[in-house]
């Protein structure tokens, strides 16, 4: 009898890790800062670039830092969720203009609008490196303490918004 | 036909055309370490190829990355603890031998031994079933 069952049993086993597979999107490689304090960074402003942008804004409450460049499509076509986002919630969305050119990404903000309440600008990428980017847009959920808690690879959605983000920022903010 | 070959023939010089990697290394231990370093780190933007294959930003800056680090002395386990911290330990193409790749590690020698285990035992079998036909007839 289990001389016909084992190879069923092997069958079903190698369909759930396969199955499994199929629902994971290999693109998306889950970050080791997640649970750790924001790296240690000073970059200047986009739109004030003789003022600092530093670690220290992204401590003292729940915050969004939002990655993001005017070469990259689906940043752009991410932008209008942002837009929608900023005017209707109010957590503090900061941006972090990632190997951009000036002067594009301010035409590109003039043209779009801006949903951020301040931007750094990382023109060489070098503390992209830092916060582990690899391919924009991405989104890290910041704590109080200014830990990273979560992050979102892919452009954020409605959807994502709704489901995922929301409630992680309510706990966020019930732990103070 | 001699297009076909002709293609053919251009898809083998594209390898070596694919990335261009300026970076050279003053003393050729160094150039030797950056080269190892380059090909054991994941290009995580385009996932097929390391980071001295491919030409993507992030490549790019990652090999400088690996520049830098060695021009300022760093030791080969600094500079890969650098990436994973970053990056985790998805960048590497070799990972390391610890609790949670085990399966990833042993696995394979795991299924080759069962499989020679039932080979073994089929043949046996087989070979037991055999004689007692002999004996019967």
């Amino acid at each position: 009898m289990w001389r016909y069952l084992l190879p069923l049993v092997v069958l079903a086993g190698l369909i759930g890790i396969f199955w499994r597979g199929l629902h994971t999107d290999p693109s998306r490689v889950p970050s080791p800062l997640i649970g750790k304090a924001v790296p240690d960074f000073s970059l200047p402003k986009l739109l004030e670039p003789e003022e600092a942008f530093s670690d220290e804004q992204l401590r003292g409450q729940v915050s969004l830092l939002n990655v993001w460049a005017t070469w990259c499509f689906e940043c752009k076509a991410e932008h209008p969720v942002l837009m929608q986002f900023a005017a209707k919630h109010d957590v503090p969305l900061y941006g972090f203009d990632y190997r951009d050119d000036r002067e594009k990404a301010l035409a590109w903000l003039d043209e779009a609008g801006n949903p951020y309440d301040s931007i750094a600008f990382d023109a060489t990428g070098d503390v992209g490196i830092d916060w582990g980017v690899y391919g924009a847009p991405e989104t890290f959920l910041i704590d109080a303490n200014g830990h990273i808690r979560h992050k979102y690879i892919g452009p954020l959605t409605p959807a994502r918004i709704q489901s995922d983000l929301l409630p992680r920022i309510e706990k966020l903010r019930a732990e103070r | 036909m001699k297009r076909a070959w002709l293609f053919l023939a251009a898809l083998l010089v594209v390898p070596a055309a694919l990335a261009i990697d300026t970076n050279h290394l003053p003393t050729p231990a160094l150039q030797a370490r950056y080269e190892q370093l380059t090909h054991e780190f994941r290009c995580l933007v385009c996932q097929g190829e390391d980071i001295a294959a491919s030409n993507a930003f992030l490549a790019v800056d990652l090999r400088n990355q690996v520049r830098d680090m060695l021009l300022a002395g760093k030791s080969d386990r600094q500079i890969v603890d650098f990436m994973v911290d970053r990056y985790g330990e998805f960048v590497l193409y070799k990972p390391p031998f610890q609790a949670n790749t085990l399966a990833l590690w042993l696995g394979p020698f795991a299924l080759l031994l069962i499989a020679l285990v039932s080979v073994v035992w089929i043949v046996r079998r087989r070979t037991a079933m055999a004689s007692e036909q002999v004996e019967q007839s």
